[in-house]
């Protein structure tokens, strides 16, 4: 049982790891180990199994099969407490704090030194909590400070001595820098490097490969749940760190229609949304499809809102067919022929709780309603063709939005906004979740309308599905539209490079 | 024994029901029902009187319930529909008293509704503030605001041609008349306007709504000025029954109408239910009030089975939707 750990101090073994959800396989062979005083980092696109892998290790979940092993031991995660026991602690990107208490307080929740008849001695747990923060010199925090008043960067910091005052030997970071500013990475990485000297062993989630080269000793890359391979971080460089990612995939797979492209439909300049939409300029054509790639927080899905005026644009112009507009809310975009499909269907897209029918018609009711009162007849007759064009599995249109399946869903959102004849379309994540018929259905349609003259504008996390839907690609990173390829040039790895940020790296490798 | 089985009546059978309008039939069922087996008990329930009396003296609950409930499809609600009631009834009764004219004394309870509830809407849609939280301290307001200014004063020696709720119209009273008209139109309007499509939208998803280019914000502002016509109404005919005006609230009001929208059917959560419902709700309870004196039960049980009836149809509404969640959700 007591196997003997494989090569010097590995801390933390992950072997052929197996986890199947119902229907998904998450992960399937995947092995990785941290050696004390060393960052690990876990790179793989959205989906690529990075948080299914840490919440094995950190006991949230149980795998289906392969083994964990702490100090060459093997263990049995039930719940993260066990994990937590072993020495296993985890940064999330949500940060599970308390904000109405204070910096030791919420270090020593749940463990707070006790003094006589199991009452808390506060003063023993002040000095503690000063004495964590003097460890890693942290000299602008004290323990009384209110934490629901500090930066994002000092509360994970805080998050981060709870875990030493667990005497946690191995820290899992989940993707730490999402949220900080770039004074607040530079002390993130400053407690890293710190931690590493004492010997404690570092996990580290991240896309960014600037960070990675920064901070990491190894990098194991992750795709579509499978272990890719692992590298020495001095021996590898960006452009194989992109292809492992991003993989060779068959290109065939999305059935892209040849159509004429005609007149710019929406032509954006310079369109400023703070803080997420920073001097956006682009041009999206009649017949053409626009994918927009960058990574989840690279801005696309907020300046996809602007355009749609949820978050209006603050400056910059927008034309559309040539005239210049102002789109103040959503009503008036929809007005000027402006559809949009959102991101998550069951928050922003359907109303669950009312009809097929009725969902079909909530965006062309203005049209359908004569003296404010709907034409029925009307209504029922637009329903049941979008439920016949777009194949929506139904009983009938009077059956409840929320009891279809999600692709079926996805379905009605799309066809809802196409009876309103769109100039522009709009697509978040149009396939995201849905199975892959329905998402085939999907692509077809979407070259269905590009034929009929209709302007595409697709964000996609999928980059198969960039590639292999998109006239253009336009990249996104931190706000900024960072690189644009024509359908020719578009290769996963140059698409890829420009969503990391990795360009430096790339020309230093080339 | 009656009651318990309007209870059953009204949550779930083992099958689910299908449709949100057998909620409506369920009702019409049970207020037959009822009238059926506390009738056979005691026939005396069955004298045209006391159902007349029944029908009239909560049909102004019934009107303020049908804004409830489309106030609660909206995603919102309003605690302070009673003591707003309160409040334009003693208007009303007051400028009788002092010789205003009645066509004005009957039109400005109306208004004053509508103002009311319309700045309650927008303080709810635009400041963002939970409809809770505003219509409590309104109703505070309005509580406390009536007994302060009125001194407690009854109002009496209203003039005769004050009271609106005795006519009648084409042979019916005026306050069956004013309930079912304000509930026929409300239903027609909730069902086949592009306006109460939006209020379900609002109330079933915000979001979505405004996506799709529903005005969220407008249609709240609009459904409480709403509510609040219909409330002016209610207190048209509650305060054009009486031959005193009590300056005072009729107590635990807002929650007997809130528990008609329930009850009818009206979804807590939001963007489901009918007016209808609700009509037929305020008319079952105030039948299970009347029936507990002719079956000789003490009246102080009425709150405890109105209490009942609450939480039967709140559970059955939250385990019908779980039910579709699940359903909804698989694949």
């Amino acid at each position: 049982m007591t196997a003997p750990p494989a090569s010097g101090a590995a801390l933390l073994q992950v072997r052929d790891i197996e986890k199947t959800f119902p229907g998904v396989r998450a992960l399937s062979g995947v092995s990785f180990e941290v050696k004390s005083g060393e960052a690990h980092a876990l790179l793989g696109e959205n989906g690529a199994g990075k948080s299914t892998l840490i919440k094995i290790v950190s006991g949230v979940y149980e795998p289906n099969s392969g083994a964990i092993l702490v100090d060459g031991r093997e263990m049995h995660f039930a719940t993260p407490e066990d994990a937590k026991r072993a020495g296993v602690a985890t940064i999330y990107q949500e940060l599970l704090l308390f904000p109405e208490l204070t910096v030791a307080e919420n270090i020593f929740l749940g463990h707070a030194p006790r003094g006589a008849l199991g009452r808390i001695d506060w003063a023993a747990m002040r000095a503690k909590a000063e004495e964590l923060l003097a460890s890693l010199e942290i000299d602008d925090l004290t323990a009384d400070m209110i934490v629901g008043s500090l930066s994002v960067g000092n509360r994970q910091r805080v998050e981060i001595l709870r875990a030493l005052s667990h005497e946690a030997r191995i820290l899992i970071m989940d993707e730490p820098t999402a949220a900080l500013t770039e004074s607040d990475v530079t002390r993130l990485f400053d407690i890293v490097r710190r931690l590493k000297a004492r010997g404690v062993g570092i996990v580290y989630i991240s896309h960014r490969l600037d960070e990675i080269f920064a901070i990491a000793d190894r990098v194991t890359v992750l795709r579509d749940g499978a272990y890719v391979g692992a590298r020495e971080v001095a021996d590898t460089n960006a452009a194989e760190l992109v292809q492992m990612m991003v993989g060779r995939r068959i290109e065939n797979l999305f059935p892209k229609m040849e159509v004429p492209i005609g007149a710019p439909v929406l032509e954006a300049r310079d369109v400023v949304r703070r803080p997420m939409t920073k001097n956006v300029s682009l041009t999206v054509r009649a017949g053409e499809i626009v994918g927009l790639a960058g990574l989840v927080g690279s801005g696309r899905s907020e300046l996809a809102q602007t355009i749609f005026g949820v978050t209006p644009a603050q400056s910059g112009e927008i034309r559309l067919l040539g005239q210049a507009v102002k789109i103040e809310s959503p009503e008036s975009a929809r007005a000027k022929g402006i559809a949009y499909v959102p991101e998550d269907r069951s928050v922003q897209g359907l109303v669950r709780a009312m009809s097929v029918l009725h969902n079909f018609s909530l965006a062309a009711l203005n049209g359908l309603s004569r003296w404010g009162f709907i034409d029925r007849g009307a209504e029922r007759r637009m329903a049941e063709r979008g439920v016949e064009r777009f194949s929506v599995r139904t009983s009938s249109v009077d059956e409840v939005a929320g009891r279809l399946s999600g692709g079926n869903q996805q379905k009605i959102v799309l066809g809802k906004w196409l009876a309103n004849n769109p100039k522009l379309l709009i697509l978040d994540e149009p396939t995201r979740g849905i199975d892959v018929g329905a998402k085939a259905e999907i692509h077809r349609l979407m070259g269905e309308l590009t034929a009929a003259g209709v302007a595409i504008l697709m964000i996609s996390s999928e980059l198969p599905e960039v590639l292999g839907m998109s006239d253009r690609v336009l990249v996104m990173r931190e706000g900024r539209l960072v690189a644009e390829f024509d359908r020719a040039h578009a290769t996963s790895e140059a698409v890829g490079a420009a969503m990391m940020g990795g360009d430096a790296h790339m020309e230093k490798a080339a | 024994m009656s009651a318990t089985a309007f209870v059953a009546a009204t949550s779930p059978r083992s099958g689910g029901l299908r449709r949100f309008a057998s909620q409506e039939a369920l009702l019409a069922v049970a207020v037959i029902g009822l009238a059926v087996v506390v009738g056979f008990i005691n026939p005396r329930f069955l004298a045209t009187r006391n159902l007349a009396d029944i029908l009239l003296g909560n049909a102004y609950i019934a009107v303020a319930a049908v804004g409830m409930s489309m106030v609660i499809i909206s995603g919102n609600i309003d605690i302070s529909v009673g003591a707003l009631i309160g409040v334009l009834a003693t208007l009303s009764g007051s400028m009788a008293v002092a010789g205003i004219p009645i066509a004005l004394c009957w039109l400005t309870p109306l208004i004053f509704g509508v103002a009311v509830m319309a700045a309650q809407g927008a303080v709810v849609a635009y400041l963002r503030i939970p409809a809770i939280v505003v219509t409590l301290g309104m109703m505070s307001i309005l509580k406390g605001g009536l007994i302060s200014v009125t001194g407690g004063k009854w109002i009496t020696d209203l003039p005769q041609n004050f009271h609106l709720a005795d006519l009648n119209l084409f042979g019916a009273p005026m306050p069956v008349v004013i309930m079912v008209v304000a509930t026929v139109l409300a239903a027609l309007w909730m069902r086949y306007s592009a306006a109460g499509r939006a209020i379900y939208a609002t109330g079933g998803n915000a979001e979505a709504a405004r996506l799709c280019g529903v005005n969220p914000q407008r249609t709240v502002v609009m459904v409480f000025a709403l509510h609040g016509l219909l409330a002016g109404l209610a207190a048209l005919v509650y305060a054009t029954q009486l031959r005193v005006i009590q300056s005072t609230t009729p107590p635990g009001l807002e929650l007997t109408v809130i528990t008609a929208s329930v009850v009818g059917g009206v979804s807590i959560l939001g963007g489901v239910g009918t007016v209808v419902g609700s009509t037929l709700a305020a008319i079952l309870i105030a039948e299970i009030t009347s029936a507990l004196v002719f079956i000789n039960v003490s009246p102080y049980w009425t709150d405890a089975l109105r209490g009942a009836l609450i939480l039967a149809t709140v559970i059955a509404d939250i385990v019908r939707r779980r039910r579709r969640a699940a359903r909804g959700w698989k694949r």
